[in-house]
């Protein structure tokens, strides 16, 4: 039996992974009262129309993002540097096949 | 309910279906939505099994075809009333799987019958007393521990039947049957899940909980008495008594998870609605259900 009674159910974030896909996709958010219920919340909600054939839930309080705040000092630098991408370097003729 | 996916009357072609319009396309990534659907009844004979009664399998047919008709609006029902917004969309997917099991139902109940009328006749233009479904299918609900609980026992008692009907001498009864399974093992987890949490939850759940499975078991003992229509089917229909062990062995599982009481003694059953005896549930159900196709004879949406 339990005692304490919360008045709304946890948040939990739903990936999907399409029939063809390779990779779980986030789908959106629902409240659950536990794991197994946002499973099944999630298969009502998100895969009723042959959009899946699994399905992952997060407790959205477990998930670690990054903070707005820290755009520029996290992804800015990467801006100007431009020979990060393959096609920054000009292929010799010599080397065939790429 | 066939309003959706009827062609204009004018055109010569065969009618397309719901499903054709979803499946008749090639270059199917263009959908945002999920694809790969079919049709579960494609290329199943739709003759009826050598020397099968008519008026027997029309009957079985509508017995089967009401109670998802009816327990179907009733979920309806809760819509906009579920105690959150999850449990209202899967009270809804839930009647919708049963109002999907009730068209295939009632439209084989039609061709059995050979008199021309489709699934919206038997649906919208029957009295309460023509309906065959058990008086469980049509009750309504105190609260959401009640409706829980008439889930429980609705669903766990269909899957069953259905389970074995997926073998009838009738191809097209087992090929909807063989659908019908995989919904309500589902539908029958969603409620079980829900008994236990709230048999499980605080002491006013519980308590809520205890009540509605009593109450239920006073509605439960029509569901396993054959009716004369069953018996003279044969291996077309179930015998719902033999569907009993099974049944038991899934609410005391259920009932034990829950930490609640064994079920009492289902009582004795002197009034049947599946001889078209029903309580004043129905007569709400139908003035309900049917008041827009009475008032438009013949519309089309």
């Amino acid at each position: 039996m339990i005692d304490e009674v919360k008045h709304e159910w946890p948040l939990f974030e739903v990936f999907v992974r399409a029939k063809r896909g390779l990779n779980h996709v986030h789908v959106g958010s629902l409240r659950a009262a536990d794991h197994r219920m946002a499973v099944q919340h999630a298969r009502d909600l998100y895969t009723r129309r042959n959009e899946g054939v699994s399905i992952w839930v997060v407790r959205s309080d477990d998930v670690v993002a990054s903070d707005p705040d820290d755009k520029e000092a996290l992804f800015e630098p990467s801006a100007d540097k431009v020979y990060r991408h393959p096609t920054y370097y000009a292929i010799p003729d010599s080397v065939p096949h790429i | 309910m066939a309003f959706d996916d009827t062609a204009p009357s004018s055109s010569s072609l065969p009618e397309p279906t719901a499903y054709g319009s979803l499946t008749d396309h090639e270059d199917d990534a263009r959908w945002a939505y999920g694809t790969g659907f079919t049709d579960p009844l494609a290329g199943v004979p739709a003759d009826l099994p050598d020397g099968v009664d008519r008026a027997d399998l029309m009957t079985y047919c509508l017995m089967l075809g009401d109670d998802a008709l009816i327990m179907s609006h009733r979920l309806q029902q809760w819509v906009t009333r579920a105690p959150e917004l999850e449990d209202e969309l899967a009270l809804a997917n839930i009647g919708l799987d049963l109002l999907g099991q009730a068209r295939l139902l009632l439209t084989r109940a039609g061709v059995a019958e050979g008199a021309g009328r489709d699934e919206d006749d038997l649906a919208y233009r029957r009295e309460a007393h023509e309906f065959r479904n058990v008086r469980l299918a049509e009750r309504a609900d105190g609260d959401f521990a009640q409706l829980m609980a008439r889930l429980l026992v609705f669903t766990a008692w269909r899957l069953a039947v259905f389970d074995r009907l997926s073998g009838s001498r009738d191809p097209m009864l087992a090929a909807i049957a063989a659908k019908g399974v995989k919904e309500l093992t589902y539908h029958r987890d969603y409620a079980a899940r829900w008994v236990v949490r709230l048999g499980g939850g605080t002491a006013l759940s519980h308590s809520r909980m205890a009540a509605a499975m009593s109450d239920i078991s006073l509605l439960s003992g029509e569901l396993f008495r054959a009716h004369e229509v069953e018996t003279r089917l044969g291996s077309v229909a179930v015998d719902p008594g033999a569907v009993r062990g099974e049944f038991d062995a899934v609410m005391g599982e259920v009932l034990a998870a829950a930490g609640l009481p064994a079920r009492d003694e289902m009582s004795e059953i002197l009034i049947f609605g599946r001889d078209g005896n029903h309580t004043e549930a129905l007569t709400e159900i139908l003035t309900e259900m049917q008041e827009l196709a009475r008032a438009v004879p013949g519309g089309k949406w």
